[in-house]
Parts: C-alpha cells; structure tokens; sequence
C-alpha cells in the first residue's frame, strides 16, 4: 500500500519547520485555526506544536462529527434502541457519547440494547436484509464525507424495498459552520472569529464539496483558507502556506492537497447526495447552537426511510453540563487545559463533554497527546 | 445376550458429531470426550494418573503460577487459533518471571452444538503448541453451557513454572536510564485476528505472531544481561504494557517512534481501520527492560533467537513523577502515549 509514510518524512517535516520559523513574524501572533478534527489528532499524534515557533498558535476547530453532535441526538438513537427495540447500527465513534441519565449507546447496550458497530453502511443494509422482522437504524452522522454512503444506502434500500431499515440523519455541514464561527454573534467575540488569521480547510469534506464553497472565507471575510490533507507533513505545509498568505496580505483559497481535492468536487457524490437529502430548516450544534441550513434530512419522497418520522422521535434539546466548556472549545474561545473539570472529573474513561469522546474531539487530543505540556 | 458388549461405546463421531448437554454433565458420555479427545491428544504420564490432581515431582527453585482465559473471535485466524493462543498465552505469562515453564492446566467452557471437528482441531493445535514447548497439560476441566450461552469455545489455561532465587523480574524494578527493549514488530496478532474477523484482505497477508517465548527469555537470561523488567504487551498493546510498568515503577518513559518495528502491511491495516499498532495486541513479542550498559549486548543476543530477528531499543526510562510515556514521533514532535482509553474502535473519518 503506498502513502501510508510519504507523508511522514521527518526530514521534510524539519525543512518546513525551519521555513515556518524563518518566515513566520516573531512581532505578531498567527492565529490558525484547523477545522477537521483529522488536523487536530495529526497535530497531536506527530507532536507538531513542537514543531512551531511560539507566535504560530493552532485553535481546534469543531471538525469532528462526534464532538457537534448534542446529547438529545444521541439521546434519540438511545431511545429508538432501548423503547423501539430497533437493531441501532452505528459508527465507533459514536458509541461512548454520554447522554442523558448517565447513558451512552455503550451502556444502553450493556442494559440489553442491540447496538451493532459497523464500519459501512453497506454492513447495516445486510443486518436490514439478514433480520427481516426487526426495525434496523442506521445511526447516520459525519460532515459531507460520510453523507454519500448514506445516500447510497437509503436509495439501495428503496431499490430493493427494505421497509425494515431506516436512518436517523445528522449529517452536517462543514461551509455553514464556519460561517458561525466567523459571525460576531456566535462567538460574542468582538472581532469575529475570535481573531483568526486563517483556516486549514478539510481534506476528505472537501473531496467531495471541492475547494469552490470555502472562497466565500477568503472573499467576504479575509481569511485565508489552505485547504491540506490529514498526514503531518500536509499540516506542516499548510501551515507555511498561510503564514505566507498573512504575511503578505492575501487572503486566498489555496489547495495544498492538490492530490485529491479539486476546485469542483466530486460531481457523482453531489449529486447523489442532493437526490436523497434536502437541507434541514435549523439543527442544533453543540457549540455553536442552533444554525439553519447547516443540516441535512431525507427528502419528502424517502420519507418512509427516515427513522425520526417513522418513529415518531421527536429532538428535544438537552443542555450541557454546566462545568463543561465543550461549546467554547468547539468555538475555539478556549483551550481544553482552560477547562476546570479538563483532566479531573473529565477523561477519556469518563468523559463529561463530547470533545472529550473521540481522538479527533480537542480535548481527548489534548489529554492523550498533549498534557505533558503542562505538567513540566 | 451374547452378542453384547458389556463396555461397549460407540466412538465419538469427530468429523460430523458435535458437542451435546451430555459431554459435560459428569456421566459415560463424558469421559469418552476426555479419554478420546483430550487425553488421547495431550497425552503425558500426569493425565494418565486419571485423578482428580495431578501429582507431580518436586522442583528445584521457586514457583510461578499464571492463568489465563482465551475468548478469541474467530477461533481460527492466520498464524494460529484459540489453542496455541491458550497454551503460548500462558507460558509467556509464566515466562516473564523468568520462569521454566512446566505444567499447564486446561479449562474447557464448551457450547452445546459445537462441531467435534473444530474442537479436535483445537485439542491437537493446543497438543502440538505445548509439546513444542515442553511443557505438559497435566489436568483439565470441561464444561457445557446451552446453545447460545457461549461463543463456541473457551480456554482457560493456568500454569506453573520454576525460576533460580537469584532471578528477579518485576514490573516496579525500572530505573531512569535503564533501556527498554522490543523483540519484534507490533500488531501483527490483533490485525490478524481483526482482518479475519472483518473480512479484510491483503496483498500480504497479516500473520499472528502467537508463539511461546520461554526460550528467548532463557536466551536473555543466560546472557548475564542485568535485566529488571520483562512483560509481554498482550491485550493494549505496547502502549498499555508500558504504562503498566512506568506505573509500577514511578518512572517516566521516552520512546523513538522510528526505533519502533511495525510490519508495512500491519501499518496499513492499522491506518485503514483507523488503529493505532502502539494499541494493538501481540502474542509473541516481549518487552526488556535492563541496565544501560548491558542493552547492545543483550539486543545481539535477542537478534540471534529466531523470535526476535526484528528487535531493536525502542527508548529509555526517565525520572518524572507524572509517569507519562512519552515519544519522540517520526516528525521530532513529542507526545504522549497514553493508557488504552475504552475499546480500541476505530475512527469514521
């Protein structure tokens, strides 16, 4: 298999290293901000903080489909699980959200609810297909990346007359939430953006919307935006690419990972995506709050595939832990050491919040990587 | 009446029978699954005593004792199955003490329906690992729970082994400066194990690495080498073994992700899947940690044993009271290697 290592070169990450620190403004500060959580764990993993001059400061993004999703999501695939005796598949990720009552999909199913982990959508079609007289769910949540398999599944299902199997959608938007943390009223920041110098935009999402959504950041707002791939040494680049842009006034879309992203897209997956979903009116982020238009749900004429409706299981919202600043993280207000329960009451054996959860949330990152940093 | 044989048992059908409610409630039907299958194929002279116990000889040094259960899913993998894994598990554990593994004890949960054919196939597989290892299943249990009440099979083995007073390994021995050793790539058996389980194909296959180590560590013990720590990172890997050890020893570690051997396809398996291999279990692998001066010597005498061509320094132990292992990664960032968090599940994106 190639391009496992390529990208890991540590001579080549030191080069970079080197132009950062030659290039980069020891008088200002750069304030960049990775949005996918794919950037945020390869930061951690490679150690690349250690990489960077002390003016160049990286802001965890709210990139990770776990991490935005509010606990009255998950506590409705609870639900379905545990009152509707539904077979709920999910991704990993997902299962050791908490939820409300001290649950998360992990525990639901050590009180007796059939939640399978699957890797595809194509492996809940065949438990739909293998369990005819059960209501099989598939848990569907992810940025644009993960949207297309599940449109594919939902018209799979319609082909064959799967009546067992449905979705409960909470695929999300990568363009709308970047709005919301540029816009003043989100942040509350008196400078939107809680003063960000650029973005480095997502690799895999933007496969598939292409680099064309992001030009708006780069136009209306003035920020630039690198769009880079998920191993170190595209991160490095990436970096350097908008230390440029900065420091020479620009503000751009530029694309670092020109081997995968072009400036359209994936036309085929778009337009399977926009046959099968239409865009929800309002969801609720965690973080950033409620945002119309940053969501997708299953078009009228695949109605019978949408769990919520079959159900009948309404979203009620619930509210964060109070001691929690998942949502000022999310937001890149704060950072996870900024926290008062971060690394006390909250660890990835017991997380509060839901940065806290996947190794893409800022916070897990942090403490599995990173807590060295304070403590010495 | 003539024609009746009074002790007459039809034989155990061992290529179309199966495992029945009866082959473990105590009667006729259970002793033939013993003396047929499992007797037949462990066969030694402390089984043949046909008690309750085994009476075994005295022995010379200081005993060791370690038990183990096996729950494998799927039961036969590449490289191996739950019988070896039963048998190697177990004299690892014994032979991390630095310990001669001699006798094992084996436990058997077995579900009702289960092919006879499969569980021969186990039974010699388990025969030939401890034959190979010199070590002697000396006494054993079965058990049969209903259909669906178990997966199969489970192995429980437990074993005894003898270790010189003057040999003493243990997980709180680290000191800073002391060297830590690995004795091979990482990964190999849980890919292995989750390749087959996922269906997952590659060019080259992923083999596990399950293997009995007490020769190696009799190798490393016999080269004077002062070693303090030897552990085998199982379950959690590398990362949770050393951890475990930091731990016990109040001492911090760092490690070079470069020293670090991982199989090229196990890399790719692991970043498919979204794994880390730090996380990812082994069944033939062993972690050394000895005195400074003596880690060259004693890493040629570990690239001379057949179980350990692959092996290299990985890092050193430091001073810090936190206990955090830490690493230099491929990039020259530093991070930490934390303790296995959960379940190892992978990420969707």
């Amino acid at each position: 298999m190639k391009y496992v290592d390529e990208f890991r070169d540590g001579t080549l990450a030191g080069n970079i290293a080197a132009n950062i620190a030659r290039e980069a403004d020891t008088r200002r500060s750069y304030r960049l901000m990775e949005f996918c959580g794919g950037h945020t764990h390869a930061i951690s993993r490679y150690g690349l903080a250690d990489l960077l001059p002390p003016s160049v400061r990286m802001i965890h993004g709210p990139g990770c489909p776990v991490c935005v999703l509010p606990i009255g999501r998950v506590d409705q695939a609870i639900r379905l699980a545990l009152e509707h005796d539904v077979i709920l598949c999910t991704y990993a990720d997902t299962l050791r959200v908490p939820a409300s009552h001290n649950l998360s999909l992990m525990r639901a199913k050590s009180s007796g609810a059939d939640i399978r982990m699957v890797y595809s959508t194509q492996d809940a079609l065949k438990i739909a297909r293998a369990y005819p007289d059960r209501e099989v769910v598939f848990f569907a949540i992810g940025f644009e990346t993960t949207t297309p398999p599940t449109a594919v599944a939902v018209k799979q299902a319609a082909v064959e007359g799967l009546r067992n199997f449905s979705i409960l959608c909470n695929h999300v938007l990568t363009p709308p939430a970047m709005h919301a943390i540029l816009d003043v009223k989100t942040t509350g920041a008196a400078q939107g953006g809680v003063g960000l110098n650029g973005f480095i935009g997502p690799a895999h999402v933007s496969i598939l919307i292409g680099s064309k959504p992001y030009e708006v950041f780069a136009g209306d707002y003035r920020k630039p935006v690198v769009i880079a791939g998920f191993e170190p040494l595209d991160v490095m680049h990436a970096i350097l690419m908008l230390i440029r842009q900065v420091n020479e006034g620009r503000a751009e879309v530029e694309n670092e990972f020109t081997r995968a992203v072009t400036r359209e897209g994936n036309p085929k997956a778009q337009a399977i995506v926009a046959e099968v979903f239409e865009l929800r009116e309002m969801f609720e982020w965690r973080g950033l709050g409620s945002l119309s238009g940053s969501a997708l749900k299953l078009r009228p004429s695949f109605a019978a595939f949408d769990a919520e409706l079959k159900f009948k299981i309404d979203y009620v919202a619930v509210p964060d832990n109070k001691a929690c600043e998942c949502a000022a993280i999310l937001r890149g207000e704060k950072r996870p050491q900024e926290c008062r329960i971060f690394g006390k009451v909250c660890t990835p054996e017991n997380p509060i919040g839901s940065c806290m959860v996947s190794s893409e949330g800022a916070c897990a990152a942090h403490y599995s990587y990173g807590r060295f940093r304070e403590a010495s | 009446m003539g024609n009746i044989k009074p002790n007459y048992i039809r034989p155990l059908d061992l290529s179309r029978g199966r495992v029945e409610m009866s082959h473990g409630s105590g009667g006729r039907a259970m002793a033939q699954l013993i003396a047929e299958l499992f007797a037949a194929a462990f066969d030694n002279v402390y089984l043949a005593q046909g008690n309750d116990g085994a009476l075994l000889p005295k022995a010379e040094g200081n005993l060791v004792m370690s038990c183990d259960s096996h729950v494998v899913s799927p039961l036969f993998f590449a490289g191996g199955d739950i019988g070896c894994l039963s048998v190697h598990g177990t004299i690892n554990d014994v032979a991390m003490m630095g310990a001669r593994p001699l006798y094992l004890s084996a436990s058997f949960i077995l579900e009702e329906g289960f092919p006879l054919a499969d569980l021969k196939r186990i039974v010699d597989s388990m025969a030939n690992a401890a034959r190979e290892a010199g070590v002697s299943i000396v006494t054993g249990d079965t058990k049969v729970v209903e259909r669906g009440k178990g997966d199969g099979v489970f192995i429980t083995t437990t074993g005894v082994g003898v270790v010189s007073d003057n040999i003493i390994l243990s997980g709180n021995l680290a000191r800073p400066g002391d060297k830590i050793l690995l004795s091979g790539t990482i990964g190999d058996h849980g890919m292995a194990v989750l390749a087959q389980r996922e269906n997952l194909s590659f060019d080259a296959p992923i083999v596990s690495d399950t293997a009995a180590l007490h020769g190696l560590v009799a190798a490393m013990l016999h080269s004077g080498a002062q070693l303090r720590v030897l552990r085998d990172p199982t379950r959690g890997g590398l990362a949770t073994t050393l951890n475990e050890i930091a731990q016990q020893s109040g001492v911090g570690m760092m490690l070079q992700e470069a020293a670090i051997p991982v199989n090229k396809t196990v890399e790719a398996a692991c970043e498919f899947l979204g794994l880390d291999p730090l996380y990812v279990a082994n069944e033939g692998k062993l972690v050394a940690i000895c005195a400074p001066q003596d880690a060259e010597s004693l890493l040629g005498v570990m690239r001379a044993h057949p179980l350990a061509r692959d092996a290299a320094i990985i890092g050193e132990v430091l001073e810090d009271a936190h206990g955090f292992v830490q690493m230099v990664t491929r990039l020259g960032g530093r991070r930490i290697v934390d303790w296995l968090a959960g379940e190892p599940l992978p990420r969707i994106c």
